[in-house]
């Protein structure tokens, strides 16, 4: 059984048909990256998954258990879904720590010094301990990232997802959020990527999904992807993009 | 002279009782109203706005009049003093409802999400994210509240509570060459209510700034890295 699957997922915007029946299964352990052209449904189905933004129709399950049920218990179900989102949304008024702790405590309960134990390993984790105490505004945006990223890790999340997590940086800043991930990726954890970052791509995900216009057009692995995509936009996208960015190492 | 400021001071401690205790009625309704009417959905929004509505359009004096005669007709007494905080923490609350509902309003959409999808409730993002934020960023407006309401602390004499004004006027009373020293004293007594309060506010804002953040509408020095 798939880990995540989401299946016929539509979402329009007033006239605007963003989401045209996309369905999407993630395995345990499992790295997906979603690729494609801007505007074409990515992040909104990213947002869809959580139910942070609601679909029009489609289901989505998470372990099993379907979040888009009437009466289903939202914020138990979000709990284990690490969402790492673009502009890194810190609480600005908090330290890293009391942002990577604040989940724990307020919605898993875990006492205090517990709480704290953990967050300090996540800040350790994503190579930050000795920012703990640093408020968002004193870190660079890399730094931020991880922070975040170390948020959603210390929900102890089933699968993370990430919402171009790089997009919002400087180019010199990418890297250091990219190790982070890869690191992520070898240890197993289960994540659903929306990135450019073709060479991480390529090199971390098990599997590439390509949408254009609220579908998906393709998916499979990067070899198969990158050497024999079966859809000629597929390839034109890859080329296209990798000229713009190039293939940042990983 | 001289020997009536000690009165006038000791009265001046009943302003200040009245201010603290209607500030602290109008900042727990405020801050409610506020987050109403930015999350509270279509009904109980428009319910806070209505009640907005209410108290910032009838006059104080109005109002302090209606608190202290009203209860009687359905056999409830309460004195002026209670009259007085009733009346004008109501009508504070609903202009710092207005205060508050800015600073949420300015606060990015990013920090709800975020806290939304970690699992936290609705209530629990409200309390834990949003509020810490939107209070720092409420202080300058609340300063002008507290320097208008300090002043409207005044208005309790007409209730017949005896406060700062009432005081001066007993002295006056009796000693008509009194009349301009001792409301010239009630005339300073709160410039340096309204000097210690915006002072004591100005503080507390830099003290609780967030580091590294100028954040929008604040004012004063931030600390830098």
């Amino acid at each position: 059984m798939s880990l995540l699957k989401a299946e016929g997922i539509y979402k329009r915007y007033g006239d605007e048909e963003v989401l045209k029946g996309v369905s999407l299964d993630v395995e345990r352990g499992q790295t997906k990256v979603i690729i494609g052209p801007s505007g074409t449904g990515k992040s909104t189905l990213l947002r869809c998954i959580n139910q942070l933004t609601a679909p029009d129709q489609g289901r989505v399950w998470l372990d099993g258990e379907e979040l888009t049920r009437p009466h289903a218990d939202i914020n138990a179900l979000r709990a284990q879904i690490g969402f790492v989102f673009q502009s890194f949304n810190l609480f600005s008024h908090l330290t890293a720590l009391q942002n990577v702790r604040i989940g724990p405590r307020k919605v898993r309960g875990v006492r205090k010094d517990e709480a704290t134990k953990l967050a300090m390993e996540e800040l350790d984790r994503v190579g930050l301990s000795e920012k703990a105490d640093a408020y968002p505004a004193q870190l660079s945006g890399g730094q931020q990232q991880r922070v975040s990223i170390a948020r959603a890790l210390a929900m102890c999340p089933k699968l993370i997802l990430f919402d171009e997590p790089t997009s919002a940086l400087d180019p010199e800043l990418i890297g250091e959020v990219l190790e982070v991930m890869i690191s992520l990726a070898k240890d197993g954890m289960t994540m659903l990527v929306v990135s450019h970052e073709m060479g991480f791509a390529r090199s971390v995900a098990d599997e590439i999904v390509f949408m254009e216009d609220g579908v998906v057009v393709e998916q499979g692995t990067p070899e198969k992807l990158f050497r024999t995509p079966e859809h000629p936009r597929t390839g034109e996208f890859l080329r296209k993009i990798t000229e713009l960015y190039g293939e940042t190492e990983s | 002279m001289l020997d009536v400021t000690p009165t006038i001071l000791r009265a001046s401690l009943v302003n200040l009782e009245l201010v603290f205790a209607l500030l602290g009625v109008g900042l727990v309704i405020g801050t409610a109203i506020a987050v109403l009417q930015v999350y509270g959905g279509r009904v109980a929004s428009k319910i806070a706005y209505v009640y907005e509505w209410i108290f910032r359009s009838i006059p104080a004096l109005v109002l302090i009049f209606l608190f202290y005669f009203g209860p009687s007709k359905f056999g409830l007494f309460i004195n002026a003093f209670q009259a007085a905080v009733l009346a004008l923490g109501l009508r504070s609350s609903a202009y710092q409802s207005q205060i508050f509902r800015g600073a949420i309003e300015a606060i990015p959409a990013g920090q709800m999400q975020a806290a939304r999808s970690m699992g936290m409730g609705k209530v629990r993002a409200v309390v834990s994210v949003i509020l810490p934020q939107a209070f720092r960023l409420s202080i300058a407006g609340w300063t002008n509240e507290f320097s208008s309401v300090i002043k409207d602390t005044t208005l309790a004499y007409a209730a017949g509570f005896t406060e700062i004004l009432r005081t001066a006027r007993a002295i006056y009373d009796t000693r008509i060459y009194l009349t301009m020293p001792t409301l010239l004293l009630v005339a300073v007594v709160f410039l340096v209510f309204t000097y210690a309060g915006n002072r004591a506010l100005g503080l507390l804002e830099r003290r609780i700034a967030i580091p590294g953040l100028q954040m929008p509408g604040t004012v004063g020095r931030m600390e830098q890295t």
